[in-house]
């Protein structure tokens, strides 16, 4: 190739990035299943509609959960709606879906969980067993994750216009005096830790739909991540930057927010990166990118160099995240971006995905 | 994971890159395009670039199977899907495929019963559990998927279903080739062979590349390794001043190509006497239509189809892009106005397409590596 092409290359991915660092806009005629994926489309509600809309300070910060202070106490809360179909898979249920969801964004910001508030949507037909066995998901999952549910609310609607049930829930916590954390805290040199095997749940979900006749014994990793976070601010302090709950989008869609909100590049290393057999497996036929698939019981954490190490024994020892391990590293060049190193030794981008119709995952 | 690790295997990649190193003319250009959206997919996806010598450049050819339905098509899927009663099924990446009005995506947001399937069994599933609907299933793809397609024909007319229909869009690729080799704008050293569509027709319909074009074709799988030593195995045929047909991918793919899956073809399907292709205009005999014994489940047939045919969008280079000619990046609006979430080109949606692929993966260049 020639060096002017080459340049002429250069300064058209110049013209690209400038374009792709603007705050995205939201300027779509209706709303499309990709508006819920978690990807570009997703971001451009986020930052096009809600934030210039609600105006919060906390809210831009686009964190797990939002900071609320009150005569001095640190608190967080933070919101999730749960529509999973089916209801009932492979290792969890929507029940503890809704408990988990809800504690672990609250974990991930470094607050302790303290109470839930549970509404449900009910579709008219309902059998009583199925939602029994809900509620007993929900309780057993409030009851594992130490959290109250202290208020609730339920809705009927005719049959056909909710599919089954939904679950919402809201939760607070006390932020943690050990937690100083921020989106914006990644510094080069930073390592990036994951606390187990990604891609769990969304492979778990995708196979308990049936659509594609695969027999697994792929389960869900729906647990509470407030151990995991409790052992990394314990062991890192101040030196944990900050940390992630790497629900829908996966573990790619945190690193490139996290990417965008620092300014830095991250770079990770995909032969690090813990994945199941039967997930690398079930991805391959499915053509997914496990690090683009759901978690609900995966905690992504962005630690200084000098505290990784100890990071990652701190996590190991807390159970359910034995297989945690450090899978990347953040630079400097090129800005917001995030690379992936292949097993097979080139380098690539990781982008946010545009917006595939997922199925519902959570 | 066995049967997968060992074609991705780094140490044995570097082994073959320097075999490639050392049987490349260091004073010579190497333009070798890759036909298949799979390969150009595994490319980027692996970063195979990276391993090449500079003077071995890979070109990205038609065979991304969304990439080659025109706006006209889109259209007449939608037309058919907002029809009462309806059901439309279609793959997952043509959802975003836009037409003159939007997508099957927005025609879904705006009412439409549009849903994705995995295979076109599932649409027929559908149609058995939806007995008072109407359902379509948008049929995409080269040889590779003509097969299911047929299959999914023959049972549905097996077991008397009559609420199933397909709108079919497959296309073949021999005819695209030959019009890409005859066209002056691009000149090729050889290439990198179809291996899914090859699992079908086999590696003898190619043999016209050598005979006619003089130049070699490797039938090569789809892993990082696979790519690499076909490419090993094209720059060998060169240097030696061979030109063959070769079969890099014997492990899936017989030279004679799947018998039972060609009789299949046969029946379900006959050659249309021309199709519009995206950005190559209209090529003879290049796309299957239902035969004449399967007319009836056919749903251009059954509901009639509006057929307009729409330009491309005047900014949209898709056609040079799926000829090979110009780099994903050399089209006006790449990376601009056109991106996979706001996509005006078709190369843009399918993961498989030359821009999508280097947008979401190749959009890296050497000088920025990260630091």
């Amino acid at each position: 190739m020639s060096a002017t092409r080459e340049g002429r290359e250069e300064r058209v991915l110049g013209i690209i990035e400038t374009a792709r660092a603007k705050r995205p806009r939201f300027k779509d005629a209706h709303i499309t299943m990709s508006h819920g994926a978690g990807g570009k489309a997703t971001q451009s509600l986020i930052e096009g509609l809600f934030l210039p809309a609600f105006q919060s300070e906390s809210l831009r910060e686009l964190g797990d959960a939002g900071a609320v202070e009150a005569d001095g106490t640190k608190l967080a809360m933070t919101t999730d709606t749960f529509v999973v179909k089916p209801t009932v898979f492979p290792g969890g249920t929507i029940g503890e879906l809704a408990v988990n969801g809800t504690v672990n964004d609250l974990a991930a910001a470094g607050a302790r969980p303290l109470a839930l508030t549970v509404s449900l949507v009910l579709e008219e037909g309902l059998s009583a067993d199925d939602l029994r066995v809900q509620v007993d998901a929900i309780a057993g999952a409030a009851r594992a994750a130490d959290v109250q549910i202290v208020a609730g609310d339920t809705k009927v609607v005719e049959r056909g216009f909710c599919d089954s049930m939904y679950v919402c829930t809201t939760g607070i916590g006390v932020r943690d005096p050990r937690a100083d954390m921020s989106t914006g805290a990644l510094k080069p040199g930073d390592r990036v830790l994951v606390s187990g095997p990604v891609g769990d749940h969304g492979t778990a979900i995708m196979l308990a739909r049936d659509e594609f006749e695969i027999e697994s014994q792929i389960e869900s990793d729906t647990c509470s991540l407030w151990p995991a976070s409790d052992a990394l601010m314990e062991s890192a302090g101040s030196s944990l930057r900050c940390m992630r709950d790497a629900t829908r989008g996966g573990v790619a869609t945190v690193l490139n927010e996290l990417a965008r909100a620092s300014e830095v590049a991250i770079v990770a290393r995909e032969a690090d990166v813990p994945i199941k057999p039967a997930v690398a497996g079930a991805s391959e036929l499915l053509g997914i990118d496990p690090l683009y698939v759901a978690n609900e019981g995966r905690m992504v954490a962005f630690v200084a160099p000098e505290a990784a190490e100890a990071a990652v024994a701190a996590l190991k020892s807390v159970p359910g995240c034995e297989e945690a391990a450090d899978i990347g590293e953040v630079k400097t060049e090129p800005p917001g971006m995030v690379l992936i190193e292949t097993a097979f030794g080139g380098k690539r981008v990781m982008d946010l995905l545009a917006g595939d119709p997922l199925p519902r995952i959570c | 994971m066995r049967f997968v690790d060992e074609f991705r295997d780094a140490e044995l990649g570097r082994v073959v890159a320097g075999e490639i190193l050392a049987t490349v003319d260091p004073s010579r250009h190497y333009k070798v395009m890759e036909v298949c959206g799979g390969h150009t997919h595994a490319i980027y996806k692996y970063a195979i670039d990276d391993l090449l010598p500079e003077n071995v450049e890979l070109v990205h050819g038609p065979g991304c199977p969304v990439c080659v339905i025109p706006m006209g098509r889109v259209d007449d899927g939608i037309a058919l899907a907002q029809q009462e009663g309806v059901i439309f099924t279609c793959f997952g990446d043509m959802l975003r495929v836009p037409g003159s009005n939007g997508s099957f995506l927005d025609a879904k947001a705006e009412g439409a019963d549009i849903r994705m399937v995995y295979s076109p069994l599932d649409a027929l599933r559908l149609a058995k559990t939806n007995p008072d609907r109407q359902v379509i299933f948008f049929a995409i793809g080269f040889e590779t998927t003509a097969p299911s397609t047929a299959l999914t024909l023959m049972r549905a007319k097996a077991e008397g279903i009559e609420n199933f229909t397909v709108m079919c869009n497959h296309v073949t690729i021999v005819p695209p080739l030959r019009a890409l080799l005859d066209s002056p704008d691009l000149r090729l050293d050889g290439f990198i062979g179809p291996g899914h569509v090859c699992t079908v027709v086999g590696a003898r319909p190619f043999e016209f590349i050598p005979a006619d074009y003089d130049k070699p074709l490797v039938v090569s799988g789809f892993e990082p390794l696979d790519v690499l030593q076909s490419v090993q195995m094209i720059l060998l045929q060169l240097a030696e001043d061979r030109r063959e047909v070769e079969n890099q991918y014997t492990r899936v793919v017989p030279y004679e190509g799947n018998l039972k899956a060609l009789e299949v073809l046969s029946e379900v399907f006959e050659l249309r006497p021309h199709f519009e292709w995206r950005g190559l205009g209209f090529i003879s005999q290049s796309a299957l239509k239902l035969s004449e014994a399967y007319a009836d489940l056919d749903a251009e047939e059954r509901f009639g189809v509006p057929g307009v045919r729409v330009a491309d969008p005047k900014a949209c280079q898709c056609g040079e892009v799926l000829k090979g000619v110009i780099k994903p990046w050399e089209c006006k609006v790449f990376g601009t106005a056109c991106t996979p979430e706001r996509p005006i080109g078709t190369c843009m949606v399918s993961p498989e397409g030359a821009c999508a692929a280097y947008y979401n993966y190749g959009r890296l260049s050497q000088e920025r590596e990260a630091v």
